[in-house]
């Protein structure tokens, strides 16, 4: 079953006991084969944050767009062929000069998967879930962002159905820059918002 | 419930330690896809809601629920509601777990699947129902009780149930900021009962959750109206 070892270590107990409940749900009849490959492909090759940077640099870049997207983001994103489970009620929250947004699930892993995908470890693990609401600049500080005290931090803690993607901040410097190539800088964690996009070999501005 | 999951300001549980954006794959084992998309595909059966898979890797032991990783608390959680409502034994997974090892042939098919009243969906069903989500926004008649502006308390709930108020929220006062309609109340829905409760985004000066070192941040947690009271 596993590709991740070497054929002569013996399968972990947690390897074996999701083969065996797959074997027992296949052969009641519970789940058909192919539809699992059908979830697999889904959230491995098609839903990612490659939809949420293209949302991104469309708001950067299409005012009418941006305007769409801060009134109703789940049916702006929708516009673009972004929809589904976990995105069902979305909001963008944005970043500027004064507030830097951050998202977090405390109590279980919410996260805006139509435009984000499955969440990344990290963002599931209970070292970010306990702290980032308590100490979101130490948390901050972990990914390399150091954000000036002047600058107000609001972190959405995703309690609800609501789901939140943060819009980060233009970089400076990209004003010549197509719709295509703003999307490549846009990170995953900046529409989390535990970095900002930054131009490649620019250091931090913000400070 | 106050149970291990609800992690909003616990101490001690070590750095972020985040992998590279850039070299994180989506799972990171064979056992991980499998069980992500074995959980899926069962809760397509309907027999229960999301509200019930949360309540259900949240009643894990809190040792069980902080030592194991994330993909092994959905295994858990999946496995609690197929045996609760019937549709597997543990008899049966016990014998197909020693005929995995080789220990014996598996031959033990001890609870009929109910076919009857239930679709088991195929791939182009399963697709749509990947794209289609479920909306938990509900018509209402009434009245929202809080508008934007209004300072709330959070109630002291210490139930053993399903909650979505974090522990480390209860007692504190905080301001209303968003009105986002009626929504599916997650703590009746964990018992299969329908309706909804007004729900909002309210906003907490991080000074009035933690004391006065969080400077200049606010937390915004959102809320149903059962979970808050007036300030007057």
């Amino acid at each position: 079953m596993s590709h991740d070892h070497a054929h002569t270590e013996p399968p972990s107990d947690i390897e074996l006991r999701v083969k065996a409940l797959e074997s027992l749900l296949v052969e009641k009849g519970l789940v058909n084969p192919d539809a699992l490959n059908t979830i697999i492909d889904t959230y491995e090759n098609k839903v990612g944050p490659r939809n949420g940077a293209h949302v991104v640099a469309k708001a950067w870049t299409d005012a009418v767009f941006k305007s769409a997207l801060m009134e109703d983001a789940s049916e702006a994103v929708a516009s673009l062929g972004y929809v589904g489970r976990q995105g069902e009620h979305l909001n963008v929250v944005e970043n500027t000069p004064e507030i830097h947004n951050l998202v977090v699930c405390t109590l279980c892993s919410c996260y805006p998967w139509t435009v984000l995908g499955l969440p990344p470890v990290w963002y599931k693990s209970a070292p970010y879930r306990s702290r980032v609401v308590s100490d979101p600049r130490g948390v901050l500080e972990e990914f390399g962002t150091t954000l000036s005290d002047t600058v107000k931090i609001r972190v959405w803690d995703s309690t609800s159905e609501m789901r939140y993607l943060v819009l980060p901040m233009r970089p400076a410097g990209t004003e010549r820059f197509s719709e295509e190539q703003l999307q490549d800088l846009v990170t995953r964690n900046s529409m989390i918002g535990v970095e900002q996009v930054r131009l490649p070999g620019v250091e931090d501005e913000s400070n | 419930m106050y149970g291990a999951h609800d992690l909003g300001g616990k101490h001690g549980l070590g750095p972020v330690n985040p992998e590279p954006e850039n070299q994180e794959p989506v799972f990171h084992t064979e056992w991980e896809r499998r069980a992500f998309a074995l959980t899926m595909a069962v809760g397509m059966l309907g027999k229960w809601n999301i509200d019930e898979s949360r309540y259900a890797r949240e009643r894990q032991h809190p040792v069980d629920y902080l030592s194991h990783s994330y993909y092994e608390n959905w295994l858990a959680g999946v496995t609690e509601l197929l045996l609760e409502k019937g549709l597997i034994s543990e008899k049966e997974l016990a014998a197909v777990m020693e005929s995995q090892i080789g220990e014996k042939e598996q031959q033990v098919v001890e609870v009929a699947a109910d076919k009857e009243s239930l679709r088991v969906p195929t791939p182009a069903q399963v697709q749509k129902i990947l794209t289609v989500g479920g909306h938990t926004l509900l018509e209402s008649d009434t009245t929202p009780t809080f508008t934007p502006g209004d300072r709330v308390r959070v109630r002291k709930n210490h139930t053993a149930g399903h909650s979505r108020a974090p522990a480390y929220v209860q007692g504190s006062i905080g301001t209303v900021v968003r009105s986002h309609g009626c929504h599916v109340f997650p703590d009746t829905h964990a018992q299969q009962r329908s309706g909804g409760e007004h729900l909002y985004s309210v906003c907490f000066e991080a000074e009035s959750l933690w004391g006065s070192k969080a400077g200049n941040t606010e937390v915004l947690i959102d809320l149903w109206e059962p979970y808050l009271e007036s300030i007057h």
